[in-house]
């Protein structure tokens, strides 16, 4: 290849604009890389019209999966159908004695406030809460996150807890005007201060990529951590409240884990808490 | 069918390539894989972008290219940009390639494909972990591309079977 021809075919490639081409690939390319470096500014009206530019394209975004949504909500609507299908007839076998079960129920809803009281722990379910729905639910190797559609306009902080149903899922890592990013606790980056009852140990939960199982890090040595212990938030963080049920410890491979109580797959509301 | 029905048809066809990859960047449809302890994602959207700079780049403006990247960034919550700055890199080299040769087969395009998107992986990859400090694993990236490289001959020949439904479509306009 003579000198001549790559200088012609490289000032072909990045300047000529080409049938139907609107622009130039240099002109994109350095366009691209003054965008990239705006990605510096956290604040300002730089920060304000990349939240404005984020919200309209979840939105956008989310309107576009609708049916293709819909396809997906139908899908495990079947399979939750044959599953209580299938939960019914084995309950049809089985033989409750449900007033014994109502009894021990009354019993554990007043053993928990007794508890409550003795250790003058606020109620847990005392902040702010908005339901919402989530806009996209987003799987890569890099972030397990949803993004919701309330933002900071909603009082959406940066560390504010999300539940599904009871159960913790995540916390807010990101807020634009409308809309906010969740982080899942199943995320690499994910850490959670959590205690583990009922021997009260503390740990952190540790998201693995993994839909199901988190990882328990930083055990005491003689831990007395049993299959089947519950683990909640600890709050110790001091954004994220206290005695949030996160999962249950199960043992993998000789490895001690967390499996989750919610089902990441099936998630189509969340709560978010806030503090006005 | 009617005038109107035939050129919605008409326009729907020609504009199928960047139908295809908006839909890709907006619905996040680059697959992510967990299998066992593998962790990896399928970039469809560097599929779409290097065939058809590099067979007919008229299909596919450069600027939409550019927004496609943009929006994939904030639906991935990636740096915005980067990107724009991987897909536009991708349509150098293809264009590059289309520049310099004069036969295109499978295996031609096959292997610049790989060499394009371990170019394109490698500037993703220092950009991602030297500025903006995101950790990514290094051998998921490498596994991604490395099976994005492997289904490249099956959307081959869907888009080469796009690209004559795009042809026949045109020939019939002017034929009109």
């Amino acid at each position: 290849m003579g000198r001549d021809d790559l200088v012609i075919s490289t000032r072909s490639i990045f300047l000529k604009k080409g049938n139907r081409q609107k622009f130039s690939l240099l002109t994109l390319i350095v366009v691209s890389i003054i965008v990239l470096s705006l990605e510096y500014f956290k604040t300002g009206p730089i920060n304000q019209f990349r939240s404005l530019t984020k919200d309209a394209v979840f939105k956008i975004s989310y309107f576009i999966s609708l049916p293709f949504l819909s396809v997906k909500t139908a899908y495990y609507g079947v399979n939750d159908l044959l599953k209580i299908y299938e939960e019914n007839k084995q309950l049809n076998i089985i033989d409750l004695n449900i007033e014994e079960l109502k009894f021990e129920n009354q019993f554990l809803k007043e053993e928990n406030i007794r508890l409550n009281a003795l250790i003058e722990e606020k109620t847990l379910f005392s902040d702010n809460y908005h339901v919402t729905n989530i806009l996209l639910d987003q799987e890569s190797p890099y972030l397990r996150s949803i993004v919701i559609n309330k933002g900071f306009k909603h009082d959406i902080k940066i560390g504010s807890a999300v539940r599904n149903g009871s159960y913790f899922i995540g916390k807010v890592v990101g807020v634009n005007y409308l809309t906010s990013r969740v982080l899942l606790i199943n995320d690499l980056n994910s850490k959670i201060p959590v205690i583990i009852e009922p021997n009260g140990i503390s740990a952190i939960v540790s998201g693995n990529g993994s839909k199901f199982n988190g990882d328990i890090e930083y055990l005491p040595e003689k831990n007395q951590v049993e299959e089947g212990h519950i683990v909640y938030t600890s709050g110790a963080d001091g954004i994220i409240s206290s005695g949030i049920p996160i999962g249950k410890v199960t043992i993998v491979n000789s490895k001690i884990v967390v499996k989750f109580f919610a089902d990441f797959d099936q998630i189509k509301y969340v709560k978010v808490y806030f503090k006005k | 069918m009617s005038l109107f029905a035939n050129r919605i048809y008409s326009k729907t066809i020609t504009s199928l390539p960047t139908l295809i990859l908006f839909l890709v960047v907006i619905l996040g449809l680059n697959q992510n894989i967990i299998y066992k302890d593998f962790d990896f994602i399928i970039h469809f959207s560097y599929i779409i972008v290097f065939f058809w700079s590099l067979k007919k780049p008229e299909h596919l403006g450069y600027g939409l290219i550019f927004f496609a990247g943009i929006i994939n960034d904030v639906v991935q919550s990636l740096p915005i940009g980067i990107s724009s700055i991987s897909y536009l890199l991708l349509s150098v080299i293809g264009a590059f390639i289309r520049n310099r040769t004069i036969i295109h087969n499978l295996i031609y395009d096959w292997i610049s494909f790989f060499i394009a998107i371990l170019i394109v992986g490698s500037v993703n990859y220092i950009i991602l972990i030297s500025i903006f400090k995101i950790p990514i694993v290094y051998e998921s990236l490498i596994l991604g591309l490395f099976v994005t490289f492997l289904i490249y001959p099956i959307f081959f020949k869907i888009f080469v079977w796009i690209d004559n439904l795009v042809l026949v479509t045109q020939n019939d306009k002017k034929n009109r």
